[in-house]
């Protein structure tokens, strides 16, 4: 075990915990008389600051990453980097959002914990041991529970993260079981081996004990993406979260675990060179074991996928369709959010080993994410000005602030998969892989089912824009919206466009690392 | 040059979308100056490219790791509906000269439908085109939940939903095809190349067809026309008979028709006469003439009676089509050129001339009006208007009827037969409607002779007179057009795509 690589690989995450630290040392130690408000931006800055740093580290990294016994630990790079930077990111953004918001009297410990969890979010999205993602989902997890539970003047608040931990406890109980049935078929924790062991041990078709491991580790990761039918915490979580925190649980949390599920995805194909049926079975080319052709039907690979599909589908309906009746706004962004996993997943179930794949999909959780901290932010204003988040609340928006009341059109017609907005190229792109991986039926019935829930997730969009902007207004007093909170919403607007218009230039970064 | 009617258009409703509130008349200037210098790009763009072929204005690498481009040209059929859509533009603006509610944000809007519809009829990249596409269903949504009348929410979520249930269907069938041929291109001409297998095609083809055909009111799927052309304010209704609905018929002729010509392979078995898609959607398209007609015939809102016939005219450009040979197409194409002017014209007279001023459309109210001796201008040019689309010489309206029925009769006299009737009905509904709201010698109702009903304006004399102009110039001079129309449909039915 070589620590000092250990430290150098986990530079990102080590820059996060000491600007946490730090965070708390200045808002408790120096800033204990100062105003609240003067706590808060003192707190963002620096968890900003600390979000950089690590950015910074993250791209100085040179190695491939941190193994033990030649067997790849923490990785480095690829899609790992790609998640880490969108982790930084977008945390950085939930951060610049808090600086107005005044739910709680202690801004230090919330952007400490943030700082925290976003540190676990960086550790899963470059795990590559069982053991490891399990950490780095619990850091995740804890943290969350704790940001939801923040609005300590707020029942709904306690009850949500109540909610939250009983689910995600459960969930994590599931993930380590399943995860200890796959380390007894392959005699290892580490991902590839555990991919290779299943394999041998399920070479005729996916044993009923490695289908049973899959099914708890989807369990267990579809908790943390809220794909149906595991959603069950999110409507009550995004409702009674506080704005930053739902904000950062709607896209940090999502970007590293479909990180971890891509990581997944890519490593159960890593081993086959090449694949292909003859007299039943799949014939593969195992790149590192000696034996140079094996004709068998890889367990992981069939079972893997299946159920990915069928959590996808069930997803895309249930999201879409129970989005329509909501009246909260913040209970409908947990629908669509379930249904937008849903569209991911599908990516997931059609993976292909070339990074196309996995460029799309990071393509569409980053821009998914941005899209929905703006959200967020946005409805945190409302809330701030009208103390409700329902629907009704939004009448008449445009009179009452109209650069808000664009910033939620861009947002929210991009959700929708408006062109030219980036929520169209990112659904586009993503499609376009599925197709471009499998061919026959079933995947252009499932774009094609994709494609109509996502015209049915129009109907709730405008439902809101419809308030914004045609229904008369009840109360035409204008919103006062502090000029920061204004400045970083009206740049993810422009984000959004900039990146529908012009996507070759995301992608290309994407591709970049 | 042509592009620069898409950026001039999304400039001004930016430029709309800035200006400060209240200021009304400012607001209108602007949108006039956009849309009259988008005409006389328009115009210039039209003259200009007579003798061409298509025309490739811009193309330039977007997404080169997907084989996406920038591709903006014109041939014949673009050419004279960007056309169109310029005089749709500025007639717009002018017959929405007295909207003082939200006067920036509805120019806005209304702009920005304007730069898509003249997007997608430029855009020469599948992709592109479906991203125009898109970009002109929302502000429709906006003008008419928010400037709209009758039931008009309701109307706008019907149409932006029926709209976006066919773009999805759209969406599909060329993710498909771009997967099938390799994912390699989205150019159309590229794609039209590709070779798709024919089984392929005989599932894309409806399903892209149908996907478009919804918004240019393809029975049974029309139903969103004439709600939304009711509820719609007059600019809208004007552009969504006029323009709008020419989006779906153009996709159906440029992508449907243009990418999977196979797909109107006869199946190799029949059923009561119909043995291909081509049969299916002609049967349609002649049910939608005469559904149209005979609703038409029936309604006692003046603004239905528009919007039911805008189904059966647009039931024309479908047959027309379909018919597959170089006359009906051509036809076809003039057709949507020759409603998008007259269904304007008509909208015009009866939306911003009639209603505004006596604010009812019930055919049983205006009845009581005398409004050929109050509003002389309306009632006779209702009546011209309404002789044009009806079909009678010397308009755009027969020319392009005449060419469809000769085409159609080429492929199937009883197609000819039954579009016939469609046209009967026509007059008959248009006689009736003119002489219900104008010509009626229903006794006067008393209180309505209170008072007195507002001056015609120069806008409106103005719209009228550029949207009559053209019908007329077109149909006295068809060539005008075919000249330029021919050769691309030609191309077009030679080889796939282009």
């Amino acid at each position: 075990m070589n620590y000092g690589e250990l430290f150098r690989v986990t530079l990102p995450e080590t820059a996060l915990d000491l600007a946490a630290l730090l965070v708390l040392l200045v808002d408790l130690a120096f800033l204990r008389k100062a105003a609240l408000q003067v706590r808060v931006a003192m707190a963002a800055v620096l968890g900003v600051v600390g979000c950089l740093a690590a950015m910074w580290a993250v791209g100085m990294q040179t190695s491939a990453g941190f193994s033990v016994d030649g067997l790849l630990v923490l990785a480095n790079g690829g899609v790992s980097a790609v998640a880490q930077m969108g982790v930084l990111i977008l945390t950085a953004v939930t951060l610049l959002l808090l600086i107005d918001s005044s739910f709680t009297k202690h801004p230090g410990e919330f952007v400490a914990v943030t700082l925290m969890a976003a540190s676990g979010g960086l550790v899963i999205s470059a795990a590559r041991d069982l053991l490891v993602i399990f950490i780095g989902l619990e850091l995740l997890s804890i943290g969350l529970y704790i940001l939801t539970a923040f609005g300590k003047t707020s029942a709904k608040s306690a009850e949500a993260a109540l909610k939250y931990y009983l689910f995600g406890g459960m969930s994590a109980a599931f993930l380590l079981f399943g995860f200890s049935y796959l380390y007894g078929l392959s005699g290892s924790t580490n991902l590839s081996r555990v991919v290779l062991g299943t394999y041998m041990a399920s070479a005729h078709g996916a044993t009923p004990l490695l289908m049973l491991a899959l099914v708890l580790v989807v369990a267990g990761l579809g908790f943390k993406v809220a794909a149906a039918p595991f959603h069950l915490w999110a409507p009550d979580t995004y409702e009674g979260a506080p704005a930053p925190a739902a904000a950062f649980i709607a896209s940090v949390s999502k970007v590293a675990s479909f990180a971890l599920l891509i990581t997944i995805s890519h490593t159960a194909l890593h081993f086959m060179e090449s694949f292909h049926f003859k007299g039943g079975y799949v014939t593969v080319r195992v790149l590192s074991a000696g034996d140079p052709e094996l004709h068998m039907t890889p367990g992981f690979i069939t079972a893997w996928p299946l159920i990915l599909i069928l959590i996808s589908v069930a997803s895309m309906i249930v999201g879409n369709l129970a989005a329509l009746a909501q009246t909260s706004v913040r209970r409908l962004l947990a629908y669509s959010a379930i249904a937008h996993a849903g569209y991911i997943l599908l990516g997931l179930a059609f993976f292909s080993w070339e990074p196309r794949s996995a460029q799309a999909i990071l393509y569409y959780i980053l821009t998914y994410g941005l899209t929905t901290i703006g959200a967020f932010g946005v409805i945190g204003v409302v809330e701030r000005a009208t103390g409700s988040d329902k629907l009704d609340a939004f009448l008449g928006l445009h009179k009452r602030s109209p650069l808000l009341a664009a910033v939620l059109l861009i947002l929210f017609l991009s959700l929708a998969g408006i062109p030219p907005l980036v929520g169209f190229w990112a659904k586009f792109n993503l499609f376009a892989a599925v197709l471009s991986v499998g061919g026959g039926f079933w995947p252009f019935a499932l774009v094609a089912l994709a494609v109509a829930m996502s015209a049915v997730s129009l109907y709730y969009y405008l439902q809101v824009l419809k308030r914004a902007y045609v229904m008369p207004a009840v109360d035409e007093t204008p919103i006062r919206v502090h000029p920061v909170t204004m400045l970083v919403l009206v740049a993810i607007a422009a984000a959004v466009v900039l990146a529908g218009c012009f996507p070759a230039v995301l992608q290309n970064w994407i591709a970049s690392f | 040059m042509l592009a620069w009617t898409i950026y001039l258009s999304f400039a001004g409703a930016l430029v709309e979308a800035l200006l400060p509130k209240g200021k009304s008349a400012l607001a209108r200037a602007v949108a006039l100056m956009v849309a009259l210098t988008g005409l006389v790009i328009a115009v210039t763009g039209f003259a200009g490219g007579a003798a061409q072929g298509r025309v490739v204005l811009v193309d330039a690498p977007w997404v080169p790791a997907m084989g996406i481009h920038y591709t903006l040209a014109a041939d014949g059929i673009s050419r004279v509906l960007v056309l169109l859509t310029g005089l749709a533009a500025v007639a717009g603006v002018l017959f929405s000269w007295n909207i003082e509610l939200r006067t920036n944000e509805f120019f806005a809007f209304f702009l920005a439908l304007i730069g898509g519809v003249y997007g997608v009829f430029l855009s020469f990249d599948l992709f592109l085109l479906f991203v125009f596409y898109e970009i002109a269903i929302v502000p429709k949504y906006f003008l008419i939940a928010i400037w709209g009348s009758t039931r008009r929410e309701y109307a706008a979520m019907k149409l932006a939903l029926y709209s976006f249930a066919g773009s999805a269907m759209v969406l599909v069938g060329l993710l498909a095809a771009y997967a099938t041929a390799g994912s390699h291109s989205m150019g159309l001409v590229e794609l039209g190349h590709a070779a798709l297998p024919v089984s392929f095609q005989m599932w894309a083809f409806p399903l892209v067809f149908v996907g478009f055909a919804i918004l240019a009111g393809m029975w049974p799927f029309h139903t969103w026309a004439p709600t939304g052309h009711v509820a719609a304010p007059t600019a809208a209704s004007m552009l969504l008979a006029g323009v709008v609905m020419k989006l779906g018929a153009y996709g159906c002729l440029r992508v449907a028709m243009g990418l999977f010509p196979h797909g109107m392979d006869p199946w190799g078995f029949g059923f009561l006469g119909i043995g291909s898609w081509r049969d299916v959607f002609a049967v349609l398209a002649v049910i939608g003439i005469i559904y149209g007609a005979l609703v038409a015939l029936v309604q006692t809102d003046f603004k239905f009676v528009i919007g039911y016939s805008s189904v059966s005219h647009m039931g024309f450009v479908l047959l027309g089509l379909m018919t597959l040979n170089q006359i009906g197409v051509s036809g076809a194409v003039l057709q949507m050129f020759s409603h998008g002017v007259l269904a304007g014209l008509l909208f015009g007279i009866v939306g911003r001339i009639v209603y505004d001023r006596t604010h009812t459309r019930q055919l049983a109210e205006l009845e009581t009006m005398h409004l050929s001796k109050r509003l002389p201008f309306a009632a006779w040019g209702f009546a011209v208007a309404g002789i044009a689309s009806m079909g009678l010489p010397g308009f755009s309206g027969f020319v392009a009827e005449l060419q469809v029925l000769v085409g159609s009769w080429k492929a199937s006299p009883w197609w000819t037969a039954a579009a016939g009737v469609g046209i009967v009905i026509g007059v008959a509904y248009t006689w009736r409607a003119l002489q219900k709201a104008f010509f009626s010698d229903t006794p006067a109702v008393a209180h309505e002779h209170g008072h007195e009903l507002a001056a015609i304006t120069w806008p409106e004399v103005t719209g009228f007179g550029l949207l009559f102009g053209a019908s007329l110039l077109v149909g006295l001079w068809p060539r005008v057009l075919l000249d330029s129309i021919e050769p691309a449909v030609k191309a077009l039915l030679a080889g796939g795509a282009q």
